[in-house]
């Protein structure tokens, strides 16, 4: 069983940080195909929150296919995450570790590289949505 | 959607006083909801809540809770409203036994196994007299009493005053599990609003005995905006969006606006404003030109025979 935090200075809705949580314990292999997410009344006894709140998350993830509920008997996880395998995670980050030095040459400090990695992944990641449509 | 609680026109005088402690208030509460009532002190809540309740009789307009008068069918609301009265009072020479044994006996639809299992799971022993327990253990008897009616909806006035942080985790925690498992509707007041920003999703702002705003809280957040910009005449603005408040300095204005289009100008700087930033706004507005109601003491009836 999985258990969920709020972090409420995240600026992130506290449904959509359930959202996020659950996918993260799936693609960390936490949780897998067949298991059941906490009912509703667990996590807002636990977090004290909203019932309403955790019935969204839900059915978001309900929504893109990732849980079913079944009536009476709780929610299910339907299917997994591509699990991120440590081999290509190492590759990755040798990657960066080299961009990480460039951007040192180029004299850019902790922040400015977050913010040209944020910005950088906010393009992108519209330029795929844009693709999309 | 069935509305748990409805209100038209619904005023309140108590007694010689000329003011009112609730006016005008037309409220329409949909089932399943958990509500903040929220506002300074003085501005109508408890009158509110005991009008819900059938304590008071409206001196003018409806109150409906499901469909009923509370006061004159009492025997078809009150079997369906829980109450927590304000500073949850109990008979403190009971012990808690004695108390599951009054409801047992006073509540038609009475689950004894529901108010001796929620006890038993936070540690409160039967056998207690009620004035040996803690604020904190007060107030869960008197939830779990209220719950144990089984009831539709749920009232609760100041549930939260006088308890230390993790005694109101403790409530809103046994409060939010029987609302998942029930779909419950619950009514809350408070007067801050922060403390029930995680378990409400609905909002009445009670303000100079006058609703000032009532809806859903995603919804309140989303249509409301900070503007900033170069010091100019609000009049532009105030024709389409409504400013709930305008601060100026020499160089700079700064609104807070209920959007009614989405298209500003360009030369506003449009920021998201928090649920507690919209609230103090709008207790701002009214504070400032009417004080509170207050029951009536000797000394005010004697100052106003005196004039």
């Amino acid at each position: 069983m999985i258990d969920f935090h709020l972090d409420e200075h995240s600026g992130v809705p506290p449904y959509l940080q359930i959202v996020q949580q659950v996918k993260q314990s799936l693609r960390l292999g936490m949780i897998g195909v067949g298991d059941r997410l906490p009912t509703v009344r667990e996590v807002v006894e636990r977090l004290v929150i909203n019932p309403n709140t955790v019935l969204k998350a839900y059915r978001e993830l309900e929504y893109e296919g990732l849980v079913s509920s079944r009536p009476g008997q709780g929610t299910f996880v339907l299917r997994t995450l591509a699990l991120m395998s440590l081999s290509s995670h190492a590759f990755l980050r040798r990657g960066l570790v080299r961009w990480l030095q460039s951007a040192r040459e180029a004299e850019l400090d902790d922040e400015s590289i977050l913010a040209l990695f944020n910005a950088t992944l906010w393009d992108s990641r519209a330029a795929e949505s844009e693709g999309r449509a | 959607m069935s509305i748990a609680l409805e209100t038209t026109n619904l005023g309140k005088r108590y007694g010689f006083s000329r003011r009112w402690a609730l006016r005008e208030c037309a409220l329409s509460l949909p089932a399943g909801r958990v509500a903040a009532l929220v506002g300074p002190n003085g501005a109508g809540k408890t009158t509110l809540l005991q009008l819900a309740v059938g304590l008071l009789q409206p001196t003018e307009g409806k109150v409906r809770v499901f469909g009923h008068s509370p006061f004159e069918q009492q025997r078809e609301v009150l079997p369906r409203v829980g109450f927590v009265a304000q500073g949850h009072p109990l008979y403190k020479g009971f012990s808690v036994a004695d108390l599951l044994t009054m409801g047992r006996k006073l509540n038609p639809n009475w689950n004894q196994q529901v108010a001796v299992e929620r006890l038993k799971a936070i540690d409160i022993p039967l056998n207690w007299r009620v004035g040996r327990l803690s604020g904190g253990q007060q107030a869960q008897v008197a939830l779990a009493l209220a719950l144990a009616k089984q009831p539709d909806l749920m009232l609760l006035d100041e549930p939260l005053a006088s308890l230390d942080p993790l005694a109101r985790r403790n409530l809103l925690s046994v409060l939010m599990g029987a609302t998942a498992e029930r779909g419950l509707t619950v009514l809350l007041s408070s007067h801050i609003i922060t403390d029930l920003e995680r378990v409400c999703d609905y909002l009445i702002l009670l303000s100079a005995s006058h609703v000032q705003l009532a809806g859903d809280i995603d919804g309140i957040v989303r249509s409301h905006k900070w503007l900033l910009g170069p010091r100019t005449d609000t009049s532009a603005i105030a024709s389409i969006h409504s400013i709930i408040q305008e601060s100026h300095t020499n160089r700079q204005t700064r609104l807070l606006v209920r959007v009614n289009e989405h298209l500003f100008n360009a030369s506003w700087e449009v920021h998201d404003a928090i649920l507690e930033d919209i609230v103090l706004a709008y207790m701002g507005q009214t504070m400032s030109y009417d004080a509170p109601v207050e029951p009536p003491t000797l000394q005010r009836v004697r100052k106003e025979t005196a004039l």
